[in-house]
Formats: structure tokens, C-alpha cells, sequence
């Protein structure tokens, strides 16, 4: 039910993720914020079990900056991507006696990391959460925990990398993953040419929320909408049709 | 153990009952694994994968309101059908500024709470001050993920008030940690969370905000057989927390819904007094 999708535009990258936090049936959390800002220039959008996902996403995020503050300037997006899947691919290869256990019940998609993420540095974000908190083990492979990674590097511009919950590791132009992307990924074939501007990117995405709530079945009701250009990666806005109540400020 | 040869190449004659030699010196035998002896083998995965699914037959709520925080729980432990007791502390004390929900099993509700305490209080004497919230529950959450998948069944809430005011954080057993102004937990949650849903402002006085999380765990316990005993409220202040009331939802019931003699009643009273 996560739905997260992205695309490159002209000098940003746009990333858009669902933000529910759910239960089985109970929605817990209606504007969860599962797109992880990894550094100035870069953004990890990730969808997965609600351990797994932030743990992961928090593991990348911690060795991006350790990296910074070792080498004294920031990683790559391409780098930042090529660790991250590297990290996925080590963590679905481990032979902990227990995670065994557990991946012979539930099938895959209980590996110690189930996330998809999304970095753009530039690029847009997406990040696709294929359940957040949900109980219920899934039985086949293909329920699409992806990620994307999305930066923006000086020299290259922006970028974004798909990578998904086995460890595939492409450079993509746009993509989407979850349930959503049954709807998003043909509009975005549709709509989408290369150097978009923010305002027809933005729209796209638009179009794209408008698909999901139409068509599908349980659709979340809320999303967030980030973006990476030159002058750094941020929170765009929110598209919301239920409002949590607010957290109080001190 | 059966052996299952799907791969065609076994040229062994087949055992009674369709079962494969088993020839595990043999370097050439084809890939198999081994398989548990029942007959109805989608039947014991459907159950083994629900045996490793904690069940939370409790009703436990928080939320977040203008002059800090509300915990509230029921008071009931079941085991199966059984009712094994009506008197369960399900709001445990961390430290006198933050409390914790129990929800799951209640043996690790208690030793992850109290083992969450002791982090606190080292912290506490590590660093010269209280801990916040926030790292509390990360704390509580990073034991919960490393344990992910071995049984654990924990559902918790961890609410205090600490130098950025009010703070409720989810933590459970599956290693997720949400921060938030609203949750419940347990079989009972649904009902609980349409009761406090609709009544739910952030400008309410305590009175109102205790009213609310006792009339959420009422009709909680109503539909849930798996709740019930003793409704509990706490509230969460600057000054730390403080325990607000304990009824039995029995005698809440009859508050809410006092019964009315029809005149019938009234009859037959009056006439067995004559």
C-alpha cells in the first residue's frame, strides 16, 4: 500500500512517498516522514516493515556523514547509491542463524533489510514503503520494497538511482515503486520528457496522487512531496486529505 | 523426515507412501529439502507463520494534549479464552517522568521496561541529566530490532514530558518506533481509537482529557473480550506523572448507561414487599 515515486526535472529531482504508518488494518500515523534527507544534496526515500526502514535508512544516512567527516567532502550520489545497494546486497547474503529462521516463514520479504530507497541528490525521491508496520508476512517476492536515490552532484547534475529490496541498482530517469506504481509509472511514461520544469514536474506528480487515490483500493490518504536542486535538498509540501492532529511545539 | 524430490532426476524406486530414499551421501542426489511429516503441510505453515504473530489482548491508549500527557489501560490477562486476571498493571513506571505501556507478553513488557529504566537512570548519571523522551524510546526501540523475529511481543508506548515538552513515542516488538499525539494499542484499539478519535482537542482541561481516555477504555472493554477489569488513567505533567483514577469498567458501565426500571419492574418490586 506505500506508494513512492520520483523523477528527474531540469537541474532538480522530485521525489513523492506516501507518509501512513499501518497496522494490518490500523493506520497508526498519517504523516509519517519517510523520506530520509542523507546529506545537503541528497535524499533516500525508502519503503519497508517499520524496523527495517528506519534502521536502514538511519545505518546509510550515519555512514554518508562519517564518510564527510573522515574525507572531508561529501559522497557522490552514484557512491552514496553503489554503498547502499553494496549494504543491501551484504545484509541479504547474511547467514544469521535466527534471520534464516525467519525468512523461511515469512519468504524474503523478511530480510533483515526490506527497503527500497530512493536518493536523489538532485533528483527527485522517491520513496516506496511497501507496508509500514504491517503484520502480515507476504508470501511472494515481488511486493516491492524499493528505494531510490536521488542527489545532486555539481559536475553531473541531478540523478536518480532505483534501487530495489534485492539489491538491483539502476540510474533511472523516473520511477516508482509500491502499489502505486502500477498507476504511476505508465502516466510518468506518458507525460514525462526530460528537462521538465519544476511547476510541470510538480503537476505530474499531482496527477499521479490524483491516480492512486482514484484507483487504488486502499490508497494512503496522505503524501509529501520532496525535492533536490543546487541549492539543497528540502521538504516541498504536502498533499493531504486527512490531517493528523498537530504536534505541539514547546 | 520426508524428503521431497522435485527435481525428476532420482532414479531410486520410490519408497511406500511416495517418499524418496534418502541418500544424503550420495553426491549426486538431487536437490530436495526436508519437509515436516503432516498431511496437510499448507495447513502447519498457515499456523507455524500465526504461532510467530504475537497476539495483544489488551486495551491501552496515549495521547498528547495541552497540559501533557494521557495513558490509560485495562486491567485484563487472558490466556486463550481463559480470563487469568482482572488486576494486571499495564502502565509500568520508567522513572518519575515517563511511563510505559504494556501490550503483548506481559513477562517482556515488564523486563524490557525495567531493563529501559535502569539505561535511563545510567544515563541519567552518565550525562548529569534526565533523559528525553525521544532517546528513551530509540533506546527501547534498537533492543526491540535486534531481537526482530525471535518472538518478543511487545507493544508499548512510551509517554513523558521532558525538556521539549510532552513527548509519546510507539515502540513494538517488529523494531517500529513512531513519534505521534495519539496511538493505541492491543485487540481493543480500533474501538478505543473511534471513541478518542471524535473527542479528541488539544485545548482540554485534565478532567476532560482523563474523562475521554476512561470512556475510550469503557468502550473498548465493551467490545473486546479480551479487555476489560480495571480502567486506569495517568496523567504526564511537567512535574512528572501522577495517578488519576482506577475504575472498574463494570460500574463504569452502569455510570454511563444507569439503568431504568420500566414500570413493571416497579410492579413486581412492590408486591413482593407487601
Amino acid at each position: 500500500m506505500e506508494c513512492v515515486f520520483g523523477l528527474v526535472g531540469d537541474g532538480f529531482a522530485l521525489v513523492a512517498a506516501d507518509s501512513s504508518a499501518v497496522n494490518s488494518i490500523l493506520v497508526h500515523k498519517s504523516n509519517e516522514d519517510k523520506i530520509m534527507i542523507l546529506d545537503s544534496h541528497k535524499l533516500l526515500g525508502a519503503s519497508g516493515e517499520a524496523g527495517d526502514r528506519v534502521q536502514f535508512t538511519e545505518y546509510i544516512q550515519k555512514n554518508v556523514h562519517l564518510y564527510e567527516f573522515r574525507n572531508g567532502i561529501p559522497l557522490s550520489t552514484a557512491a552514496a547509491a553503489n554503498f547502499t545497494r553494496g549494504e543491501l546486497a551484504q545484509a541479504l547474503r547474511k547467514d544469521m542463524d535466527n534471520h534464516l529462521e525467519r525468512s523461511e516463514l515469512k519468504s524474503l520479504d523478511l530480510t533483515p533489510i526490506s527497503v527500497g530507497i530512493i536518493t536523489s541528490k538532485f533528483v527527485v525521491t522517491t520513496i516506496l514503503a511497501p507496508s509500514v508496520g504491517t503484520a502480515q508476512p507476504k508470501g511472494c517476492i515481488g511486493n516491492g520494497r524499493d528505494s531510490s536515490i536521488a542527489g545532486y552532484d555539481k559536475d553531473i547534475g541531478p540523478s536518480l538511482y532505483y534501487i530495489d529490496y534485492i539489491a538491483t541498482l539502476h540510474k533511472v530517469d523516473k520511477g516508482a515503486f509500491g502499489y502505486g506504481s502500477f498507476f504511476s509509472l505508465s502516466m510518468m511514461d506518458r507525460h514525462y520528457h526530460s528537462g521538465m520544469s519544476l511547476k510541470e514536474a510538480v503537476d505530474l506528480v499531482d496527477k499521479c496522487i490524483v491516480e492512486i487515490r482514484t484507483r487504488l483500493v486502499v490508497s494512503p490518504p496522505n503524501f509529501v512531496i520532496k525535492i533536490v536542486d543546487k541549492d539543497g535538498a528540502k521538504e516541498y509540501a504536502w498533499r493531504e486529505t486527512i490531517k493528523d492532529a498537530e504536534e505541539p511545539t514547546a | 523426515m520426508m524428503e521431497l524430490d522435485l527435481s525428476g532426476f532420482e532414479s531410486c524406486p520410490l519408497f511406500p507412501g511416495g517418499v524418496v530414499a534418502d541418500h544424503g551421501e550420495n553426491p549426486l542426489a538431487a536437490a530436495s529439502f526436508q519437509l515436516p511429516a503432516c498431511s496437510d503441510f499448507d495447513g502447519f505453515q498457515k499456523d507455524a507463520i500465526q504461532m510467530t504473530k504475537p497476539a495483544k489482548g489488551t486495551t491501552t491508549l496515549a495521547f498528547v494534549f495541552k497540559e501533557g500527557v494521557i495513558v490509560a489501560a485495562d486491567s485484563r490477562a487472558t490466556m486463550g479464552g481463559y480470563i487469568s486476571s482482572q488486576s494486571v498493571k499495564k502502565i509500568v513506571e520508567i522513572n518519575p517522568h515517563m511511563l510505559g505501556t504494556i501490550a503483548g507478553g506481559a513477562a517482556d513488557c515488564q523486563f524490557w521496561h525495567r531493563n529501559l529504566g535502569i539505561k535511563c537512570r545510567l544515563h541519567e548519571l552518565a550525562n548529569k541529566r534526565r533523559i528525553s523522551v525521544t532517546g528513551a524510546s530509540k533506546l527501547l526501540a534498537n533492543i526491540l530490532y535486534s531481537y526482530k523475529g525471535m518472538g518478543l511481543s511487545v507493544g508499548t508506548m512510551i509517554a513523558g514530558w521532558d525538556e521539549k515538552g510532552p513527548g509519546l513515542y510507539y515502540v513494538d516488538n517488529e523494531g517500529g518506533r513512531l513519534k505521534g499525539t495519539r496511538f493505541s494499542v492491543g485487540s481493543g484499539s480500533p474501538y478505543a481509537y473511534g471513541v478518542l478519535d471524535s473527542g479528541y482537542q488539544f485545548n482540554m482541561s485534565v478532567e476532560e482529557a482523563a474523562e475521554l481516555a476512561r470512556r475510550a477504555i469503557y468502550h473498548a472493554t465493551f467490545h473486546d473480550g479480551a479487555s476489560g477489569g480495571v480502567a486506569s488513567v495517568y496523567h504526564v505533567g511537567p512535574q512528572g506523572w501522577k495517578k488519576l483514577s482506577g475504575d472498574d469498567v463494570g460500574e463504569l458501565h452502569y455510570k454511563y448507561y444507569p439503568m431504568i426500571l420500566t414500570p413493571t419492574e416497579q410492579e413486581m418490586a412492590d408486591t413482593s414487599a407487601a
